[in-house]
């Protein structure tokens, strides 16, 4: 909220003047109630063996993450740019490979890589669109500085807590959204119809029926899932609802097998498909992959999408950038070093304190090591790993984060944050909602914003101009 | 709407309405067994028979004591019609259903479930349980209004009204049926009236003592209680205004969807062959046999509206 001399940034400067005449009393009642609203509302995660009524709830702070409007004009551009990138690689990896030809991204790491889903080679998914839905997550660590953390491709999640963070803060604290000028974001779930709808398959014919796949109510973001199709107006299904009737896939409805024609799908590829995939998957529907083939469902996002999603290659974003659009990235990637290079593995094993190291297909903050925060067993444990299967791994520098208050007892404090604008292409355009989830590092000096690491979330205001 | 929703909200409505008739059936057995001791432990096993649970209750425990009963009436994780067992289904239930409800629908059953959940998280101590049995009938108050106040009367209201009804007439038929050897003997010496206590937890169990007394005023024979939980249309818990409804709501449903179904001829006749009698042929035809019958006929019928519409494959 303060630069480093001190003064107020200028896009906090009318929420700082409400806070400083508000009763630190009064705020402390409303971050209780906000609890109790998430609770009411059933904003949960499950945590898989939990006991019954064990359902947590992710922290939400009171105060907003604030992006001037020049700053989110800078962002999107990035962004819109990464995601065009993302896609035409996703379209040539599964056809001509120019990329791998031009020798500017290695062949092991889409060969050796188990997101690649060979299945895909040559199949033109409807519209051209693999990343029907992205989120980056972006980090700040300067006052015009931003880093791409990492993109995820493959089921960005998350979504309803940017929504349900607007809704919570409208309802505590209305009288602030008509002192400051906050972009809406709650347009978001029907952006998301008209888009799928847009890539509608050929098989379709009139208005496309769209339907959400879930793995059931057991599944962590099953609230996300609900809330999604709730809004969008759309079924929510799971495998044992569908089956494959003439050639198209259909739901079961009270008056018989129905066809959809765009499903938006929260499982994984592994689970799509029990008869082309995995088949002790009970999640997935026997024979979606050849209705598939035949162009009679468009699948979002796209099967094999999550290869983009890969930490390895992430560090040749820069140069996939550059290969599809000509252009510079306009959003640098945290520098990174890649293990399987025997000189970059030594100079990570030499620097292994000061550095973060990742697992290649890891998520959720699990299996990665913070050098600066590890002791000297952990630091010994981690290098042993990293000798055994250096492949696996990738190494960052500790970046200089930049921080933004929480509300804590003690009134404000400083927290690191990152930052996941969400982001829906179809062929008619890209539409990045104007906020994302910012997640918050509820301990102090603490980096690892994940929720199954206790992170917390707040709500993200971009201000009009 | 997908067949499975249209299940989860009859479900739903089903596991809401067994959740109060629960807590009602504790009321009437908990009045009992503090004024009488003497045949509280006959009430208490009336009470788990009409529950559909004395089975699972006798393998777990020896005798009726009060407090075991009414822990494994309320909160027994081993009981499947515990409270706590039946408010989690309706929750997860409302939860596969989330899309067809409305948020405030949602809302309520979510917070009923909290709030039981947190109520039930000790056992109950017996001075508490009066105000325990009134949150759990206020909760599910506070879900029906929700459902009445917010839903659109499209086919996933009919699902659920139609669940919440045919859940409500079971419940009353075994209440009668767990109790027509009280309403019998009275029929061969009519006249006689019948033990001022036993009537009572019979009405009670229905939260109908009140209503009968404006009804019937002091006049207490088998016969009348027999037509007012039975016949008397005006009474929401009877067989024949249960039965209408679920007729009512099944017409509604074949208007909706343009589509004869087998249930609505089900309950069509349910509703004119088999309470469109006077009680009087109801007794001399046997009670009990009558209200057999009567149970067998919904759970056909319950079976008949899962295939109709498609509730599981």
């Amino acid at each position: 909220m303060t630069s480093q001399e001190g003064a107020t940034r200028s896009p906090y400067r009318d929420y700082c003047g409400w806070f400083e005449a508000e009763d630190v009393a009064r705020i402390q009642h409303k971050a209780v109630q906000a609890e109790a609203l998430f609770r009411t509302t059933g904003i949960t995660f499950n945590v898989y063996g939990a006991v019954d009524g064990d359902e947590r709830l992710i922290p939400f702070d009171v105060v907003p993450r604030i992006i001037s409007a020049s700053e989110w004009r800078r962002l999107s551009r990035g962004i819109e740019q990464r995601v065009r990138a993302l896609n035409a690689f996703l379209y040539d990896i599964y056809h001509r490979q120019e990329i791998l030809r031009a020798g500017r991204v290695p062949v092991e790491l889409i060969a050796g890589n188990e997101a690649f889903l060979p299945m895909m080679m040559g199949l033109d998914p409807p519209g051209g669109i693999y990343t029907h839905i992205s989120g980056t997550d972006i980090v700040r660590t300067g006052a015009d500085e931003f880093y791409v953390l990492e993109d995820n491709a493959r089921t960005p999640s998350g979504v309803s807590y940017m929504l349900e963070n607007r809704e919570t803060m409208l309802q505590m604290f209305p009288e602030l959204f008509a002192k400051v000028p906050v972009r809406e974001v709650s347009d978001y779930p029907i952006n998301l119809l008209k888009s799928l709808a847009a890539c509608a398959p050929p098989a379709c014919g009139g208005t496309p029926t769209v339907a959400v796949l879930t793995p059931g109510i057991h599944n962590s973001a099953y609230y996300e899932h609900s809330f999604l199709a709730d809004h969008m107006g759309a079924e929510l299904v799971e495998g044992h609802d569908l089956r494959v009737v003439d050639g198209r896939v259909a739901m079961r409805t009270t008056q018989g097998y129905k066809a959809i024609d765009v499903i938006y799908r929260r499982v994984d590829d592994d689970f799509l498909d029990p008869l082309n995939f995995r088949t002790d998957s009970m999640l997935g529907v026997p024979g979606i992959w050849d209705v598939y083939r035949a162009g009679g469902i468009t699948i979002a996002n796209a099967p094999g999408t999550g290869i983009a999603d890969d930490k390895a290659l992430y560090s040749y974003m820069p140069d996939i950038i550059e290969f599809y659009t000509g252009e510079k990235a306009l959003l640098p990637n945290v520098p990174t070093w890649r293990c399987s290079d025997p000189e970059h593995l030594r100079e990570v094993l030499d620097r292994l304190p000061e550095l973060v190291v990742k697992e290649v297909h890891g998520s959720g903050g699990y299996g990665m090591l913070v050098g600066p925060a590890a002791s000297k067993k952990e630091l010994a444990t981690f290098r042993a790993k990293l000798e055994a299967n250096p492949g696996n791994y990738i190494a960052q520098p500790t970046l200089s984060l930049s921080t933004v208050p929480i509300f804590t007892k003690k009134g404000l404090a400083p927290r690191h944050v990152d930052l996941r604008p969400f982001v829906l292409m179809s062929p008619q355009g890209i539409t990045i909602t104007p906020g994302g989830l910012t997640r918050v590092a509820m301990t102090r000096g603490s980096l690892v914003v994940n929720s199954s690491q206790g992170g917390g979330t707040k709500d993200t205001w971009v201000l009009e101009d | 709407m997908l067949g499975k929703t249209a299940g989860a909200l009859f479900w739903m409505a089903r596991y809401l309405e067994r959740s109060e008739n629960n807590a009602r059936l504790i009321d009437a057995g908990f009045r009992i067994a503090l004024t009488r001791s003497s045949t509280a432990a006959a009430e208490w096993k009336s009470v788990l028979v009409t529950a559909g649970v004395n089975q699972a209750f006798k393998s777990a425990h020896g005798d009726y004591s009060s407090a075991r009963v009414i822990d494994f009436l309320l909160r027994d994780p081993a009981n499947p019609s515990s409270i706590l067992s039946v408010i989690r289904q309706a929750r997860d239930n409302a939860r596969t259903a989330r899309t067809a409800l409305t948020r405030e629908t949602w809302e309520a059953v979510n917070t009923s479930w909290m709030t039981l959940v947190a109520l039930l998280k000790r056992q109950v101590r017996e001075d508490d349980l009066p105000d325990v049995l009134t949150t759990i009938r206020q909760q599910s108050a506070q879900v029906r209004g929700a459902l009445n106040g917010t839903m659109l009367r499209n086919d996933g209201y009919h699902f659920a009204l139609l669940g919440t009804y045919l859940e409500r007439a079971d419940n009353t038929a075994r209440i009668l049926d767990v109790k027509y050897y009280l309403l019998l003997p009275s029929v061969a010496h009519i006249g006689t009236s019948i033990d001022n206590v036993q009537w009572e937890t019979i009405l009670r169990s229905v939260s109908a003592h009140r209503a009968y007394r404006w009804l019937y005023g002091a006049e207490i024979s088998a016969l009348k209680i027999a037509e007012f939980l039975i016949l008397y249309r005006q009474m929401p818990r009877s067989l024949t205004f249960c039965s209408e409804r679920m007729e009512n709501h099944l017409n509604e449903l074949q208007r909706h969807y343009g589509e004869e179904t087998d249930a609505r001829r089900m309950a069509h006749a349910l509703v004119h062959d088999k309470l469109n009698a006077p009680i009087q042929s109801i007794f001399d035809g046997g009670l009990h046999q009558y209200v057999t019958g009567f149970l067998r006929d919904t759970a056909n019928l319950a079976r008949q509206v899962e295939r109709d519409y498609r509730f599981v494959e």
